[in-house]
């Protein structure tokens, strides 16, 4: 009985540190920190911080800001904390003040917790944006954003018109009801539906499945079940549009009812080859880290200042304006990238 | 005489709770008829089962955890592992026979089943404590073998996503995997002694074991038990939804002890019927179904759910009351 005792209590104790080990080395490789002392008088410096490291999107966001800032001739210095912190964010941040960087990027793991950090750092002279995860308008020049509500509200109607021939019975399959972001854009939807070239299509419903498998699973049958005729369901979340997909893909389905909206390449790659889905969208990391990069470029040229209505030329993306936004200004990236037959094959492993 | 007329009474009030279940289902299912006539027709009813197979297997586990008075909440985080871990290695190797893998999702499921087991009968922890420790172990485990990324539909072999497509005899297959479940399931708890000692151990732990039951025994058999149809139930998700998530089937264990609930097992213990289960985890299923085909608003939806739920134990309350009441009556007389 007191053998078993320690040998379960012993079990409970490596299951616990194998979870708590899990948490910690989950990530992978180490930062790719290019902390090249010296020389710094030749080449601009430009950081950039992401929110932990192996994560394939922030891997794509970096390289794009790499390839922005090699093009300006500067030098990029990619970093991340090996976790998700805010913690370890600040002392990646303290290190680049001390080694005086023209610009600090940040992908924030917190909204508020970087202000006093980010505060020294503009104090110091050093430039500083945030891109795909914000920082308070207090703390950052200037927002580099992926999604512009309404370009991506807009665009998935555009889109669903053109695979249904602008005719026919469509429905949406959200999130949950509560989610801001999809709300948002189903507005959107609803807006561009109201355009006189969308006359013949109407919008039948709006089905949550509250980002679970087996409740959108549902929804979707019951949409099919509710509306014989339905041609397109709109997915704005990637588990909604890879169930919807799944579910059309096994009833056999495929070109009578078309599905398109926000997914990850790597869930959609199977739907977009059997051409359940034609194409869908989501953010370009490479664009959004481009972007980021150009930005930054910008700021430390003083072509821009961050304040309302500057505008400047991003390299091959084009000329960009600053817009206000409730909290501090911003740098809209445009339409999400489209996914489709031609290009998963290249996404479908990056993220 | 008065414990016979206990369990004359208990028997009836066994067979009424489940005409009335029954008779529930039938009342809801004639409502979301009348209000969209698409609910009965053969395609949607086909979508009904198929979605109710994989709560009905854990459900089925569930009861016999919940008889000998214990629960189990890790079971969401063990479906999540075994098949986060079935997934990965189909993806590692796709020509992986099906049948295999489904092996193999029963194998870390039932490793998972039995650590609860060891905890609960040997070392004796709660059981509501012990799983809930590990809920968190096991999820975090299937976010560190995963390394935190989903295995996509498209890394996985036609043949395994083809385990929830497929049907055999004419049944789908997780129908079918559920049916021999039931049979085995009913079978086990009625005519086998193991299966009587399990009602035994949760009416009267002391007295069961006075009269010779092992109940170290009788725990480890039920958690792993449990623990082998999470796992099956794992690989089966995964195959359905052909996507394996860190997050898949968090929160799923409420919804299954919410079936065995609304199927008449007592958290008390001691009580609970197969066929009750099953009807048990069938009227969620016609909630899941019905509610989104007759345009309920989701604000409304999770609220009619737990409304039901609620209804379904004050029933149970008041009879269960009302006759112990009668009971006490006849033993005045």
């Amino acid at each position: 009985m007191k053998r078993w005792k320690l040998v379960s209590l012993l079990m409970v104790f490596v299951l616990t540190i194998l979870a708590a080990c899990g948490q910690e080395t989950g990530s992978g490789e180490s930062s790719e920190g290019n902390t090249s002392d010296g020389g710094g008088e030749a080449v601009t410096r430009h950081a950039i911080v992401f929110k932990s490291t192996g994560n394939p999107f922030g891997e794509k966001l970096m390289e794009g800001f790499e390839n922005a800032i090699e093009e300006v001739e500067g030098e990029a210095i990619l970093r991340a904390p090996e976790q998700p912190t805010v913690e370890g964010q600040i002392q990646i941040i303290e290190e680049l003040i001390s080694q005086q960087v023209a610009s600090i990027t940040i992908a924030a793991n917190d909204y508020d917790g970087l202000e006093p950090v980010l505060k020294k750092a503009i104090n110091k002279g050093i430039k500083v944006i945030s891109v795909d995860s914000a920082v308070n308008g207090d703390s950052r020049m200037v927002h580099v954003n992926q999604a512009d509500p309404e370009a991506i509200g807009r665009i998935q109607i555009q889109a669903t018109s053109e695979m249904i021939g602008g005719k026919g019975q469509i429905a949406v399959l959200s999130a949950t009801s509560q989610a801001s972001n999809q709300n948002l854009w189903i507005e959107w939807m609803k807006k561009e539906l109201e355009k006189p070239e969308y006359d013949k299509m109407e919008l039948v419903e709006v089905a949550y499945g509250d980002d679970l498998r087996d409740k959108s699973v549902s929804e979707t049958e019951a949409l099919l079940q509710s509306y014989p005729d339905l041609k397109a369901i709109i997915a704005p979340t990637t588990v909604g549009i890879a169930a919807a997909s799944k579910v059309i893909t096994d009833k056999g389905l495929q070109g009578e009812v078309v599905v398109t909206g926000l997914g990850l390449p790597s869930e959609m790659a199977e739907y977009i080859e059997n051409g359940v889905s034609p194409w869908m969208y989501l953010w370009n990391p490479i664009d959004l880290g481009y972007l980021a990069g150009r930005t930054a470029d910008a700021l430390v040229e003083e072509q821009i200042t961050g304040a309302e209505g500057d505008t400047f030329e991003a390299g091959d993306l084009g000329s960009y304006e600053v817009v206000k936004t409730e909290d501090g200004t911003e740098v809209l990236l445009g339409d999400p990238f489209e996914f489709n037959k031609d290009n998963i094959d290249e996404w479908k492993d990056v993220y | 005489m008065s414990e016979m007329m206990k369990s004359i009474n208990l028997a009836k009030l066994g067979k009424f709770r489940e005409f009335g279940l029954l008779g529930f289902i039938v009342l809801l299912s004639i409502v979301i008829q009348l209000l969209n006539p698409a609910f009965l027709s053969p395609g949607n009813l086909t979508d009904l089962i198929k979605n109710t197979a994989i709560l009905s297997i854990l459900a089925l586990g569930m009861m016999l955890v919940l008889i000998t008075r214990g629960i189990d909440l890790s079971i969401g985080a063990t479906l999540a592992l075994s098949g986060m871990i079935a997934a990965l290695t189909v993806r590692a190797y796709p020509d992986l026979h099906p049948l295999l893998a489904i092996l193999i999702g029963i194998v870390v499921g039932v490793v998972c089943g039995a650590v609860l087991g060891l905890l609960v009968s040997k070392v004796g922890i709660l059981p509501i404590i012990a799983s809930l420790g590990l809920m968190n172990a096991f999820r975090g485990m299937t976010y560190w073998v995963s390394g935190r990324e989903w295995v996509s539909a498209y890394q996985m072999s036609d043949s395994f996503k083809h385990i929830a497509t497929s049907s055999i005899l004419g049944i789908n297959t997780l129908v079918f995997i559920a049916i021999i479940i039931f049979i085995f399931f009913n079978y086990f708890v009625n005519n086998t002694v193991t299966g009587r000692q399990i009602y035994a151990l949760g009416s009267n732990p002391d007295s069961a074991k006075i009269s010779g039951i092992n109940s170290d025994r009788i725990y480890m058999l039920v958690y792993t038990l449990m623990g082998g149809l999470s796992g099956l139930a794992g690989v089966l998700w995964v195959s359905k939804f052909a996507s394996a998530q860190g997050n898949t089937g968090s929160g799923y264990e409420l919804t299954v002890i919410a079936a065995c609930i609304l199927g008449g097992v007592s958290i008390n213990g001691g009580v609970g019927k197969v066929t009750g289960v099953l009807l048990g985890a069938v009227l969620l299923g016609v909630l899941d179904n019905g509610l989104p085909l007759i345009n309920v608003s989701p604000f409304w939806q999770m609220g009619i759910e737990g409304a039901i739920i609620l209804i379904a134990v004050l029933f149970n309350t008041i009879v269960k009351k009302t006759v112990e009441r009668n009971n006490l009556l006849r033993r005045v007389i």
